[in-house]
């Protein structure tokens, strides 16, 4: 159980956690739950309202704007919504749950780290990433610098975030839908993969966005459902909640404070670096700021957003310390009925068993079909992104040098979308078991030292040039990708070294730094002709970045 | 759309006193805030991490919530609160300037 939450922790919390705890084990035969036919309903049901979604999506879905940006004509509560339903992962639900109900107040802080990312992404680039881009966050960034070799790098960072963040979802998935559904792990990674091809390559942005809407809407519900539920057992009372979660939490009284988990600083520095500025760099959440009309919606759907992740954020620690209780002292949920030893289905049950124990095994269905609904969700928002990047920038842009019509981009991004199901289901089967903790630590790595660095300075620093961008881009990415190769989550736990030679699993606080560095001196020593040039264009998007002017309107229809 | 206009009215509108204004105030505010946010939870980090003691205070005598509580869900709401200042004051003040500087930029 101790090991399990610690894997939990030392992943980052929206991509699925709890693929590494829920992976870690291998769930034996005995251990899987009961056919659950409430649950299996209520998924179905999800499934069918999806799939009826993107039916209606497909027909209203004729331009490249509608495939990719919804035509712009999402209003900013609802890309809000849609926001806040590709950021919450199972693992917001799970994960956080779990580690609250394993670590306390360290649940909390933990939480809070990833919460500063929203106001940060607000305050720096929701505006003007609306006001430059088009359809993916490459448009800004290669506006005034090469198209070619811009859109390349682009493309490259999205893309290895996107099938890194992918990989973990699939093999989470497979192991959430074999433990709640009793369904076989081969089968549950085949049909996320081919839903999530459904979704995207026939409802495009439009289909995508309203599944995260009715997810988040969802979890949400369900969220508050469990918390009041939660809450009513203690009389309402936080102050009863949380003495009674002291009295019966192994470590007393030190669960309402600080403890380990967030004791070294330089380490929870690095973790914080990556969950706040790789948030500004994730390519599934930059590009849901091209689907509102305008920058004033952009601004709102974030203010949004962050109160609904913040809501549920501050919800799971009532709902972790409430486990506590309900969860932590109840033998049916412990394996032998053993209290205190290890839960069924593993560390991250926590908020199921929870929504046991108070709703019994119709609210259990009802969490378990959202946490399922939830991956789908997900998954879908990255397989559009990942789309985006290979029809807009590398084929549209780069291969075709922007000769292409519309439809041929729409018919591209289908095929990719096609293309990256086929893959995300084949490395979902092949890291069936693995412990992915790393991936995650390396797709936030990667957003916070590659995409991030290159698409704040294109925006702001009129110095940039597309060699300095280049170097620095591609030296955030490879020090994040070395870095984590030799961190204990890779070095130790999946090569087998005794010790590793970089001590932290999250490498921002170094390969974020190092990629600003090697823009700024590369840019600074490039005295070439294309290099005046591209300083010299920097005033005209600096102007249209600021007022919006010739900013790509929204589809009238 | 909008018209697209030439590098030279780009231009112009750069050096205008409109969007002098609407550059400094918005940039100031942005900053601001940011410093805000980050200062807060890295604040609370350093403590953490040095005096983790002190969070450990309960909010009175005989309780068992801790000041720590508190303190930690107030990162989250003021962050949020925050976002919620800027998109007042953008969507008002910075919007109201934005539409005058188009106004005066078109032909």
């Amino acid at each position: 159980m101790k090991r399990l939450v610690l894997a939990t922790a030392t992943s980052l919390l929206p991509a699925l956690t709890s693929a590494a705890a829920l992976a870690a084990p291998a769930v034996s035969a005995a251990e899987k739950q009961p056919l659950n036919v409430p649950a299996i309903a209520m998924f179905f049901v999800f499934v069918l309202a999806t799939l009826g979604i993107t039916w209606w999506a497909a027909r209203r879905t004729k331009t490249a704007n509608d495939f990719f940006a919804a035509g712009g004509g999402i209003s900013g509560f609802r890309n809000g919504l849609a926001i806040a339903g590709d950021y919450m992962s199972a693992a917001t639900l799970l994960g956080a749950c779990a580690l609250v109900y394993g670590r306390g107040y360290d649940g909390l802080l933990y939480v809070a780290g990833f919460f500063v990312g929203w106001p940060v992404l607000l305050f720096l680039m929701a505006e003007r990433l609306r006001n430059l881009g088009k359809y993916t966050f490459a448009d800004v960034i290669s506006e005034r610098l090469d198209r070619t070799k811009m859109r390349s790098f682009a493309a490259l960072g999205a893309l290895t975030v996107v099938f890194f963040y992918l990989i973990v979802q699939m093999v989470g998935a497979g192991e959430l839908v074999q433990l709640l559904f009793n369904v076989d792990y081969d089968y549950a990674v085949v049909a996320v993969g081919v839903l999530m091809m459904v979704y995207v390559a026939f409802g495009g942005m439009i289909a995508t966005t309203w599944v995260q809407i009715v997810k988040a809407v969802l979890l949400l519900l369900g969220g508050t459902l469990l918390g009041i539920l939660a809450l009513a057992e203690f009389g309402f009372s936080f102050e009863a909640l949380a003495a009674r979660a002291v009295a019966a939490h192994k470590s007393g009284i030190k669960i309402m404070g600080p403890g380990t988990l967030l004791a070294d600083p330089v380490s929870t520095l690095s973790l914080s670096l990556g969950a706040v500025f790789g948030l500004a760099g994730l390519p599934h959440i930059l590009m849901r700021f091209f689907t509102v009309p305008n920058a004033k919606e952009a601004r709102k759907s974030v203010f949004y957003a962050s109160g609904f992740i913040g809501y549920f954020f501050l919800l799971s620690f009532v709902l972790g310390l409430a486990a506590v209780v309900i969860v932590g002292t109840d033998p049916q949920f412990f394996q032998g009925g053993k209290v205190g030893g290890a839960l069924i289905g593993g560390g991250n049950m926590v908020a199921l068993h929870l929504a046991k124990a108070l709703g019994g095994n119709l609210l259990f269905g009802f969490l378990a079909a959202v946490a399922f609904a939830t991956i789908l969700a997900v998954v879908a928002g990255l397989a559009l992104a990942g789309a985006a990047a290979i029809s807009h920038d590398l084929y549209a842009n780069v291969l075709r040098k922007g000769r292409t019509s519309e439809k041929s981009e729409v018919r591209v991004s289908q095929i990719a979308t096609l293309g990256i199901g086929v893959i995300a289901i084949a490395l979902g089967l092949l890291f069936k078991g693995q412990n992915l903790a790393f991936l995650v630590a390396l797709a936030f790595g990667i957003a916070a030292s590659a995409n991030f660095p290159v698409l704040l300075l294109a925006m702001y620093w009129q110095g940039l040039t597309t060699r300095g961008a280049l170097w620095g881009g591609l030296a955030g990415l490879s020090c994040a990708v070395v870095l984590v190769i030799l961190s204990p989550a890779v070095w130790k736990a999946v090569l087998g070294n005794p010790a590793a030679i970089f001590p932290y699993d999250h490498p921002a606080l170094i390969s974020m730094p190092l990629a600003f560095l090697v823009a700024y001196v590369v840019s600074k020593l490039d005295t070439s002709a294309k290099a005046a040039s591209e300083r010299a264009a920097f005033g005209d998007q600096y102007v249209r970045g600021q007022i919006g002017l010739g900013a790509v309107a929204a589809a009238k229809h | 759309m909008e018209p697209q206009l030439s590098p030279a009215n780009l231009q112009h509108i750069r050096v205008s006193p409109k969007f002098r204004e609407l550059e400094v105030r918005r940039s100031r505010l942005v900053w601001a805030l940011c410093a805000i946010v980050l200062a807060a939870y890295y604040g609370l980090m350093i403590v953490v991490a040095f005096w983790p003691d002190a969070l450990h205070v309960p909010l009175s005598e005989g309780r068992v919530v801790t000041i720590g509580v508190p303190i930690g869900a107030a990162i989250i709401l003021l962050s949020w609160l925050l976002t919620g200042l800027y998109v007042y004051r953008a969507n008002t003040a910075f919007d109201a300037l934005n539409e005058q500087i188009l106004r005066e930029a078109r032909p």
